[in-house]
């Protein structure tokens, strides 16, 4: 993501904070979830994008976070406070989590981080004495936020929400920009050689999976904070996994700036065809999920770069990824994240056989 | 007395469970692709088997003649269509491609039959079998026994036939298989119909066990992942020690541990396995 890039993005952002002034309560339920679904989409492009580990654990994240700061909140915790300590809880949670499951690739990886949502939802149904069980949890109003008047509420939980992205989005670039990310886009291309050359890859890639998981997991606090009532098939639905994948994918893989255009473009056209075929809504999105991934592989944003590219005069040459700065040759081809036709699970079973 | 029939309970499910994962570990070990739409496919089979026994008093053993090149048919279509277009593509794109599909079919059957719970109560219904302490009812057993029979045929196919071989030929090496002259994409799109038949007939099998919902088909495909993890990767004995294993460790853990645990029980066990031993029970990656 180029400065200039960001830049636009940030201001694009900035904005969008101008939505409470036009007292709609429709229009600030729609931003809440344009920043909710962008702090996802932008969240997994962390560990999915510059790693390239293809990671079904948003949904986790979101859902511990909403049950860890849901709990604290309804017990009388403030908002900020209680973010606070359901992003940290998820940080430490994914930072050794990812020790343990980043050992694993490609197919293996996925499912593992698949089940980690899968657990801890079951988790919350059966632990009915803390969460409530599959009856749900309430989390009561609270008058502080925005006086007790419906549109006031709304705008409360709007600003949260659109300061958590630009937090989370303003962080995302820092860690592209850092060493971390440099050595995230290493792994991606070929890890054993990252690990050569001094990339500490199990500490990296633990990390980028912390800082995927630490700003969903605030989100997912904000969301039950603003829906007052969460219950474990919700906040833990797998298409909290999927959708930011779609959104990534759909913006233009590994680039925080195209998950960003990505999660709004989704948002749109899932509003679209909520409002339009309500009977086949999941079914349109499955469709757009085809069709996005036969004829735009490389999302939204390779229309834009083929433009640039043909008025430039010098083509990509194939196989290169986007979202990989310019200047750092592909090591490996894209069609391979971990490297082998069959997925050997992990490195020491790959050693096998 | 009681651990005995947990214990053969346990088996009964393990059959059943094998027959389900034996197809979706066959596309995962031939085509690297993650087949989502696994569970819908099975449940799918379900209402089949359902709407022909109520429509026509079709026996559900009976269907599975129908069902096996209808579902074949399907999955090859599905694959020479829509996935071999990305079939080289990164895990990502394959995984999300097939959720988008799953999407697809799951609203399909939700708008079609509902998310009401059906049943297939075969009438007259077959009964017990009485051993002892044991009991065990019969349609289990038949479905047991269709799962175990159908288990057997892919692995004879797979070990004997032609076919069968270019497809253990094209999961060894690609690249070498073609050179052999095998019509990889073909191949690739066969074996997906593989897939898809044993997960239709799956879920005739099932429809006479359990109660049939759209819902259930995300229960299938936990079910599906947690036993190739168990058993291996890509073989057909791996998913019968695996279906097994999943079969008989959820029976007793429910003893144990109460019914409710079961879902943690298996991701629990799934996750350890993926850390511990990745390479499953079998501990090789099978080749038939």
């Amino acid at each position: 993501m180029s400065r200039t890039i960001f830049l636009v993005c940030l201001a694009a952002i900035t904005l969008v904070g101008a939505l409470p002034w036009f007292d709609s309560a429709y229009a600030l339920r729609l931003g809440t979830l344009a920043c909710m679904y962008a702090i996802m989409a932008v969240s997994w492009t962390v560990i999915g994008g510059f790693a390239g580990y293809p990671s079904f654990a948003t949904a986790a994240f979101f859902g511990l976070g909403a049950y860890s700061g849901g709990l604290l909140v309804s017990n009388g915790w403030s908002l900020v406070a209680a973010a606070a300590v359901a992003g940290a809880l998820a940080f430490a949670g994914a930072l050794l989590l990812g020790i343990i499951l980043l050992r694993l690739r490609g197919h293996y990886f996925a499912i593992a981080s698949l089940a980690v949502a899968e657990v801890l939802r079951e988790i919350a149904n059966s632990a009915t004495e803390l969460t409530g069980g599959g009856m749900g949890l309430n989390i009561p109003l609270d008058v502080k936020t925005g006086g007790g008047s419906i549109l006031g509420e709304a705008s409360y939980f709007f600003w949260a929400m659109w300061v958590l992205l630009i937090i989370c989005f303003v962080a995302v670039r820092l860690i592209e920009r850092s060493r971390l990310g440099f050595g995230l886009v290493c792994i991606r291309q070929n890890e054993a050689a990252a690990d050569m050359i001094g990339v500490n890859a199990t500490l990296y890639k633990s990390l980028a999976f912390a800082f995927s998981g630490v700003f969903v997991a605030m989100a997912g606090t904000l969301y039950a904070a603003w829906v007052h009532y969460i219950e474990p098939t919700d906040v833990f639905d797998v298409l909290f996994a999927v959708k930011p994948i779609v959104m990534a994918l759909l913006g233009g893989l590994g680039s925080a700036a195209g998950a960003l255009v990505g999660a709004v473009a989704f948002l749109g056209v899932e509003e679209l065809v909520w409002r339009n075929f309500l009977h086949f809504h999941s079914a349109t999105l499955g469709l757009l999920v085809v069709v996005l991934l036969l004829f735009l592989p490389h999302g939204l944003i390779s229309i834009v770069r083929r433009g640039q590219t043909t008025s430039a005069g010098a083509a990509n040459p194939p196989g290169i990824p986007p979202g990989i700065p310019p200047g750092i040759p592909p090591g490996i081809p894209p069609g391979s994240p971990d490297g082998s036709p069959d997925g050997s699970p992990a490195r020491k079973a790959g050693s096998h056989g | 007395m009681l651990l005995l029939q947990v214990l053969i309970n346990g088996i009964v499910l393990g059959c059943l469970y094998a027959c389900i994962a034996a197809g979706f570990s066959l596309v995962w070990g031939v085509l690297n692709v993650i087949n989502l739409t696994h569970g819908s496919i099975i449940v799918l089979g379900s209402y089949l088997a359902w709407a022909s026994y109520s429509a026509w008093g079709i026996a559900p053993w009976t269907i599975l003649l129908v069902a096996l090149p209808l579902f074949f048919l399907f999955g090859y279509l599905l694959q020479r269509g829509v996935l071999n277009r990305v079939i080289s593509a990164r895990v990502l794109v394959t995984l999300t491609l097939t959720f988008g599909i799953d999407l697809i079919l799951n609203n399909a059957m939700l708008y079609f039959f509902k998310a009401d719970y059906r049943r297939l109560a075969l009438d007259p219904p077959l009964g017990s079998l009485i051993w002892g302490p044991v009991v065990v009812p019969w349609d289990r057993i038949v479905a047991m026994g269709f799962a175990l029979l159908m288990t057997l045929a892919l692995y004879v196919i797979l070990r004997q036939s032609r076919i069968g071989r270019a497809i253990v030929a094209v999961r060894l090496d690609r690249e070498a298989s073609r050179l052999m002259g095998v019509d990889v994409p073909a191949i690739y799109a066969i074996a997906f119909g593989f897939g898809a038949a044993m997960a239709g007939a799956a879920g005739v099998l099932m429809a006479m066990v359990y109660p049939i919902s759209p819902i259930a088909s995300g229960a299938y495909l936990g079910k599906a992942f947690v036993v190739c993890v168990l058993g291996g990767l890509g073989s057909v004995p791996g998913a019968v020690v695996g279906g097994l294993f999943l079969g008989v460790v959820e029976s007793l853990g429910a003893l144990a541990l109460g019914p409710e645990h079961s879902v943690t029980l298996s991701f629990g066990l799934l996750i350890l396995f993926l850390v511990v031993r990745p390479q499953g029970l079998l501990g090789r990656r099978g080749f038939e």
